[in-house]
């Protein structure tokens, strides 16, 4: 292969667009080619500028608004059968999840007004310089940041290499008791999770959709979670279920 | 995966019309900012951008019936793509230019190039040159502007870029490299000017 041909093929490998044995070909040029070699340095790193969050837009919460009461509803406001057909229509949802999402909404009208105050939390985060009290990728800083700050010892994990790459930390408030707020990214959506001590017994975990926010909540030895993102179903379950892997291996 | 499910909690009597727009929603409005980012990216007026964004809802909402994929994303930014054609045929007065306004000429701009580790410190250190990229990308011709903004900020795949723009995937992979080396330039030449 000359430098020609490794040239139009960059961009696809970059992009993991490559098959295994082309991918292969680029690359045992590249190791030998000085020139090629900082062109594929340079568009990597522009492909990482680029993935920046602030490249992108946060839809206004007015034309959020204005989308939301266009489409057709049968209720103004968000009902419990509205929450069950997010639920039934979540990507890669199964239905036992499904139906045990059910029986946790079912039990409680508080369970709908956690959700609402969940995703709002979300939202208010997403405004400028809301994101984050500590701003660190280091959970040896973001653990301790917590300490003294709130009555519980949320779990802090590095999950970068399953490709969630953390943030930060603040405080936030849900259901009137004080939560701590763990803040991921992956790609450019951001995911809080927020923690919250819970006396309560074991909750199964359940997925809902709201106001076009994904939440998943579950509950880990005294403490409630949830996690919220405009993250696809699919997405976000695979964040709960990584995070909830690495908190019982204990790292 | 076609509304599985329905029927077992649907029994009212308007379960089809409601079911399909319950479904539209769960679907739909997750993509919101990413629609959103790339009618941005599309049209220099946050107002028009927003205009689209709305009238984009409104069209795939009338047209659900007629989406038989598996992926709604490509399908409502193809919507979105073809509603912000009008717009800019009907104003006739498209330039592209950053959408929040010109870059703040006091804004730091650093090699790009440094290695990008994308940690939260690395992020606050680029602001500034984030800024300057967004610039960059508004001057590209819409074609490239596209085809980079729908890889590289919407995360698609090419398959999905095609669809989107109606182009071979081989067309999508030329307009990708000729966008990124445009924006390579103009990078080097912004920084050489300071």
């Amino acid at each position: 292969m000359n430098c020609e041909e490794a040239k139009d093929l960059i961009h696809p490998l970059i992009d993991g667009e490559l098959d295994a044995s082309h991918a292969g070909k680029v690359e045992a040029h590249i190791a030998q080619c000085a020139g090629c070699t900082s062109e594929l340095a340079a568009f990597r790193s522009l492909q990482a500028g680029m993935a920046a969050p602030s490249l992108r837009y946060r839809a206004p919460g007015s034309l959020r608004q204005k989308i939301e009461r266009a489409l057709p509803r049968p209720a103004a406001r968000a009902s419990r059968r509205d929450l069950l057909r997010g639920f039934l229509s979540g990507a890669g949802l199964s239905a036992v999840a499904a139906s045990a999402a059910f029986v946790m909404l079912a039990g409680s009208d508080a369970g709908q007004a956690i959700l609402g105050e969940v995703v709002s939390a979300h939202i208010r985060s997403l405004e400028p310089d809301h994101l984050t009290d500590v701003l660190s990728s280091d959970r040896h800083t973001v653990k301790p940041w917590f300490n003294g700050r709130i009555d519980t010892a949320p779990p802090v994990i590095d999950l970068a290499a399953q490709g969630f790459t953390l943030i930060g930390g603040r405080l936030d408030a849900i259901g009137g008791k004080t939560a701590a707020a763990i803040v991921y990214r992956r790609r450019a959506h951001i995911i809080n999770l927020f923690v919250v001590a819970a006396p309560a017994k074991q909750r199964p975990p359940a997925m809902a959709t709201l106001q076009g926010f994904n939440i998943r909540h579950w509950s880990h030895q005294g403490l409630s979670l949830w996690a919220v993102s405009d993250m696809n179903a699919a997405e976000l379950q695979e964040f709960a279920e990584k995070f909830e892997a690495a908190l019982r291996m204990g790292t | 995966m076609r509304r599985a499910g329905r029927g077992t909690i649907e029994n009212g009597p308007a379960a089809g019309d409601e079911s399909s727009a319950a479904r539209f929603r769960a679907l739909a409005l997750p993509h919101l900012d990413d629609v959103y980012t790339f009618a941005c990216y599309l049209l220099p007026r946050k107002a028009d951008a927003e205009d689209a964004v709305q009238e984009c809802y409104l069209r795939a909402l009338r047209y659900f019936d007629s989406f038989s994929g598996t992926e709604i994303r490509p399908w409502l930014l193809a919507i979105l793509r073809n509603v912000c054609r009008s717009l800019k045929s009907a104003s006739r007065s498209f330039v592209s230019s950053e959408p929040e306004g010109a870059i703040d000429a006091a804004a730091e701009i650093g090699p790009l190039w440094s290695e990008a580790s994308e940690t939260p410190e690395d992020i606050l250190i680029r602001r500034g040159n984030e800024k300057a990229l967004r610039q960059l990308i508004g001057n590209l011709p819409p074609q490239f502007r596209e085809a980079v903004v729908l890889r590289d900020i919407n995360g698609l795949s090419y398959r999905e870029i095609a669809q989107i723009v109606d182009a071979p995937i081989g067309t999508v992979m030329s307009r990708l490299a000729r966008a990124r080396n445009m924006l390579r330039d103009a990078w080097l030449t912004k920084e050489g000017e300071r």
